[in-house]
């Protein structure tokens, strides 16, 4: 372990404020000794912000892997019986921007049944090469048998960053890939950036609270990062494609498994809260659930979907589908008016990449506002029933 | 059938913000829960134990504070506990974190299936289900909403976004549960008082119980991942700040000028 205690330092003094600087309350003082416990989460604060010299970290020599050996930014395209999901485009704009940064091609892996039309589409948006692993044997996804073909995928081609779409089956695939080659994995990045030296620079909440982290792979290769649809934004088609295919010869051992799929049945198209235009958005400011006839008049002025916060949906008000934040669902509408929702960071990283915030909130210190265009202070059971009113004026005048 | 649930003891609060003064991390409040994820999967065991017989084990990983998480589990019917527990194994990211309960898992013995929850509260990755069931060499199924024992093989039902899926999976096995899936029993006071601080149902795994004692495969030595930095989140620099005036007015006309109207 990294974290090295200079007991000759320790007293009563720094081992108390050392004790109180811990955000994890992994450090205890008693009777003259500092304890870490399994708490820790080798922050470093205690390092840095500590008594100079209390506590200091070790850095320990590491054999360097030669990361030049590692060469594209891959993108898994998302593909469930012949529909590309669109998160797929939208990071291969983002493999684009970063692979620029360090002269990398940008490669998308295609596994499933009669791909043909999808690999098209992919190279319709500029990739270099796609790597097809198209069988029969692959038409259902199968956790086994698309990591086997994943796995041959990064054995041969040695791909520097891999970017997944945080669908069901990416949130699946992704971390099971990256633990075959005990790499790193950063879920639900909101910000990604390429450094000279190909780490790839991951940005996400952390910590469950209002905190961001910056994340890297400073030694593991492929560097795998998922990210959720509406995130980025999906790139213009380019007029002559020029990337190649490789089709893939697929292993018999490759499509062993030990699940078998009985019965697949296509759900009702449900209400999907990150495909509307405007959405009107409640958290706990509001006191009763009588009170979602005043939300749901408003929503329903504006042609609106409603949508909530992770409170409502634990108490039962709302079905989680309803839910926006990195619990829920991502939005990224033209118009969101939020009512009576504080903003904690799990909540507004699903939804600051809308193009207009409307917040409503009587709390002039709630975190919102960091994040709205526009900040109305003030009570939503004033506001509201005297918007809707002015709406439907506006609209009988007309 | 012997089952494994994986619990992780989360912070109560997730309100955790960044000292603008220090930059360190503030954390109010001491308080911590079960992840309410997992209680689901934990709901789902023990409903399997109910049906079809067997014994269900909760395994956690973290420091000594999470045996209230898997005290609460027994009280809730678990048989036994396993704390995973060591300073070797702090810092730990994903990779790291798997790796370590699937050593600890190892150390412990023979199962059939291991159930996990969706995801976490102070994480929210959903993704250490995954990587555990790749370092066991598991079959695995995320999103998960019934099970039902087949004897060789397990039937689930699972819940994905546009459709639901049938399958059977064979033994052993690693399901995630979905969330909201079913009403997680309280735990019963009788088994409280029964078996107080659960002494005798624990077992604590240290690195020295662990069969794989290299020590570069745990905590921040076993983690690709080094977090560089730590910020507050950006703040929109172009707002207008509405505070008086007829405020439903004002929200009308952006609204309108917008053309939503």
């Amino acid at each position: 372990m990294g974290l090295i205690i200079h007991e000759e330092l320790v007293n009563e003094t720094t081992g108390k404020e050392l004790e109180s600087l811990c955000p994890f309350g992994a450090l205890t003082y008693k009777d003259g000794k500092i304890d870490i416990s399994a708490g820790c989460k080798l922050c470093k604060i205690c390092v840095n912000r500590g008594p100079k010299g209390v506590i200091t970290f070790e850095e320990e020599k590491k054999v360097l892997i030669n990361k030049d050996e590692y060469k594209g930014v891959c993108v898994y395209a998302d593909i469930d019986h012949g529909i590309t999901h669109k998160v797929t485009f939208e990071l291969i704009g983002k493999a684009k921007e970063l692979a620029s940064v360090i002269n990398h091609p940008v490669y998308a892996i295609v596994i499933g049944y009669n791909t043909k039309k999808n690999v098209d589409e992919l190279l319709s948006y500029g990739v270099d090469k796609v790597f097809v692993y198209d069988h029969k044997g692959l038409d259902d996804y199968d956790i086994e048998k698309y990591t086997n073909c994943f796995e041959d995928f990064i054995k041969r081609i040695k791909p520097s960053s891999i970017l997944v779409g945080a669908t069901n089956v990416g949130r699946s695939l992704a971390p099971r890939v990256a633990a075959r080659f005990h790499t790193g994995l950063t879920a639900d990045c909101t910000k990604l950036e390429m450094k000279e030296n190909t780490d790839l620079v991951q940005i996400r909440p952390a910590f469950g609270g209002n905190i961001m982290a910056q994340i890297i792979n400073p030694n593991n290769r492929p560097q795998f990062a998922t990210v959720r649809y509406k995130i980025f934004n999906a790139p213009s088609k380019v007029t002559n494609p020029s990337g190649i295919v490789e089709n893939v010869v697929i292993k018999d051992e490759w499509l062993e498994s030990r699940n078998e799929i009985i019965e697949v049945v296509e759900k009702p198209k449900e209400l999907d809260i990150a495909e509307a235009d405007v959405i009107v958005a409640v958290g706990r400011g509001l006191k009763s659930t009588d009170d979602l006839k005043m939300v749901e008049e408003l929503a329903n002025e504006l042609n609106a979907v409603v949508a909530c916060t992770r409170p409502l949906v634990e108490a039962g008000v709302f079905d989680s589908k309803h839910q926006i934040g990195l619990s829920g669902k991502t939005v990224k509408p033209k118009l969101i008016i939020t009512l009576g929702i504080s903003g904690a960071i799990q909540f507004t990283s699903g939804m600051n990449n809308s193009d207009c915030i409307i917040a409503i909130n009587n709390d002039p210190d709630a975190q919102i506002f960091n994040v709205a265009n526009y900040c109305i202070i003030g009570d939503i059971y004033d506001i509201v029933p005297k918007l809707i009113e002015k709406i439907k004026e506006e609209k009988a005048n007309v | 059938m012997k089952i494994i649930v994986c619990v992780k003891q989360v912070p109560g609060t997730t309100n955790v913000n960044v000292d603008p003064v220090t930059g360190t991390l503030i954390r109010d409040g001491a308080s911590s829960k079960t992840n309410p994820y997992d209680l689901y999967a934990l709901e789902a065991a023990l409903k399997l134990k109910g049906e079809f017989g067997g014994k269900v084990s909760v395994v956690s990983m973290g420091p000594p504070s999470a045996l209230v998480a898997i005290r609460e589990a027994i009280y809730m019917g678990c048989d036994e506990g396993v704390l995973i527990t060591d300073r070797k194994f702090g810092g730990a990211d994903v990779l790291a974190t798997s790796y370590t309960l699937c050593s600890g898992i190892k150390a412990v013995g023979e199962f059939d299936v291991i159930l996990t929850g969706k995801q976490t509260t102070d994480g929210d990755t959903a993704q250490v289900g995954s990587e555990l069931a790749e370092h066991l060499n598991l079959p695995h199924v995320t999103n998960v909403k019934e099970i039902f024992d087949e004897g060789e093989t397990i039937k689930y039902i699972s819940n994905l976004d546009n459709k639901i899926v049938t399958g059977r999976i064979k033994k052993p096995c690693l399901i995630c549960m979905d969330g909201d899936v079913n009403t997680p029993r309280l735990p019963s006071f009788k088994r409280k008082k029964e078996f107080g601080d659960c002494k005798d149902l624990i077992k604590m795994i240290t690195f020295n119980d662990v069969e794989d004692k290299d020590e570069s495969h745990y905590g921040l030595k076993g983690s690709p991942t080094q977090v560089e930095r730590i910020f507050e989140p950006d703040k929109r620099n172009e707002k207008e700040i509405i505070s008086d005036g007829d405020l439903a007015l004002k929200v009308f006309d952006i609204i309108k000028d917008r053309k939503f109207i």
